[in-house]
């Protein structure tokens, strides 16, 4: 199979099945590159990569600049704290002189929903979406699926649930249409203040775990509780949270006889969405999705290219 | 798509191919005589039955055979000009390559392209103590300076027909044959 490359990665909305497939078969060959003596290959040579996080996240933008440097790009990180936006400068002009460097990847977070599509409108970067409001995190979902395609032979109608906040979640969002995508049923476990207000009639709903685990899932998704929502009336606090919708040790002991997979974007907030012993549950899938990440990141740069189409 | 026969030119029939493959087997076995084992690695794609051939003959001469195959996609010099990527295949080398005798075979040499990518890929899984080149068809026209250590035929074309090889295994049948292939205007 061959493809004809993208410029920009902005959502899972977009792609087509066939992009979703390239993506993903082609991290495998990356993936392979990690035992390797010389973890790295000349695919990117020449090429300047630009982390561009008006959010901090270390994870996400170390795993970008992992695989940037695997493929032998140039990495730059635009500081955001020490740069001309503290002072009030737009977007629109930290990419002009993103322009003029002639940086040729762009990997953006931003808290605003579609600042990374203003940003590729306006330039011939190729701009990667590492998150952006509510909206989109595409490579999330990229590997959470490619974590799951190493698990199950066949995806459709595997059942995954997805427990948090759902209706704040771009992680959400998009890893529960990537699921869908490829032929497995989601459902939702969440407070009713953080389950959104419209879903997809093929997505079920659910209120409490006992209800949740009757449907039978086969891997259970925990998303992560934004620490900023605790101060906000969406759950009276962290321990009540954990309490009803938390992975408790009485919980992960479920999932132990159940044998189901288990799996969070991370970081983890421990004791709040999931325990120590959640962290220590063998089928737990929390540091695959970390590697993986980086395969699947490769594969996306892999992709794309500057300037087209 | 198959090409109208007469635009076609056969250079080799499935006996001239089984007579090359003969031919470099026993070169190879030669020229490594005394030596307990060595490795033949196909470049992907039809390296990879081509190689694969080599090493059934030479293990009917009674030789041990490491296999592997290599695709040299992320160490092409013009992904940045592609308009259509390939999926990657991968490589896999089942063997320790350090201190190994290394054979890398592809079907057809032309510019060197290709094989300046194979042996800057294969370099970067180890250290062999050494490595040759072997092809079906050495095409005139380097543009790198590399030659292959053993080659089935030598054939010089023009820049507008294409040499295309065929193999049982995998195509159906062995054959290598030259068809017209358009240049692009400038």
């Amino acid at each position: 199979m061959s493809i004809t490359p993208r410029k920009d990665l902005l959502d899972i909305a977009s792609l087509t099945n066939e992009e979703i497939e390239f993506v993903l078969a082609n991290a495998v060959p990356f993936k392979d590159l990690f035992k390797r003596s010389v973890k790295k290959v000349p695919t990117l040579k020449g090429q300047t990569v630009l982390t561009l996080f008006y959010e901090p996240s270390t994870r996400t933008r170390s795993s970008f600049e992992v695989a940037a440097n695997r493929l032998s790009a140039d990495v730059t990180h635009f500081d955001i704290e020490s740069s001309s936006v503290v002072k009030g400068e737009s977007v629109l002009d930290t990419v002009e002189t993103l322009e003029s460097m002639r940086v040729d990847y762009i990997v953006v977070r931003h808290k605003q929903s579609g600042t990374p599509s203003l940003i590729a409108k306006n330039t011939r970067a190729s701009v990667i979406n590492a998150g952006d409001g509510w909206h989109a995190h595409p490579t999330q979902a990229l590997l959470d699926a490619f974590t799951l395609r190493e698990k199950f032979k066949d995806m459709r109608g595997a059942r995954v649930l997805i427990v948090g906040d759902i209706q704040h979640s771009r992680v959400a969002r998009s890893t529960s249409l990537i699921f869908r995508r490829l032929g497995m049923n989601v459902s939702y476990l969440a407070p009713g203040s953080m389950m959104p207000r419209e879903t997809p009639e093929e997505v079920k709903l659910f209120g409490n775990w006992a209800d949740a685990l009757e449907w039978k899932p086969d891997v259970v998704y925990l998303l992560r509780v934004q620490s900023e929502r605790m101060d906000e009336p969406f759950f009276p606090s962290a321990a009540e949270y954990h309490k009803n919708y938390g992975l408790t040790d009485a919980r992960v002991q479920i999932l132990r006889e159940r044998g189901l997979w288990l799996m969070h974007p991370g970081p983890v907030n421990r004791g709040v969405e999931i325990t120590d012993q959640g962290m220590n549950y063998e089928k737990s899938l929390i540091n695959q999705q970390v590697e993986n990440g980086i395969a699947v990141r490769m594969s996306v740069l892999y992709w794309l290219k500057p300037g087209a189409v | 798509m198959t090409e109208p026969p007469d635009k076609l030119r056969q250079l080799l029939d499935a006996a001239g191919v089984a007579r090359c493959l003969d031919e470099i087997a026993a070169a190879m076995d030669a020229r490594w005589k005394g030596e307990e084992k060595i490795a033949l690695v196909g470049v992907y794609r039809r390296g990879v039955p081509f190689a694969r051939a080599l090493a059934e003959r030479l293990r009917a001469r009674g030789r041990e055979v490491d296999f592997g195959k290599i695709d040299i996609t992320q160490y092409r010099d013009d992904l940045q000009t592609m308009t259509v990527l390939p999926k990657l295949e991968g490589s896999e080398l089942g063997f320790d390559l350090d201190d190994a005798v290394v054979i890398l075979c592809d079907e057809v040499i032309y510019t060197a392209r290709t094989s300046r990518a194979a042996l800057d890929e294969l370099l970067d899984f180890g250290r062999p103590r050494c490595v040759q080149f072997a092809v079906l068809v050495d095409r005139a026209g380097r543009e790198l300076p590399l030659q292959p250590d053993y080659a089935g035929i030598r054939v010089d074309l023009t820049p507008n027909e294409r040499v295309s090889v065929r193999f049982a295994d995998g195509d159906g049948r062995d054959e290598v044959f030259v068809r017209p292939w358009p240049q692009k205007t400038t």
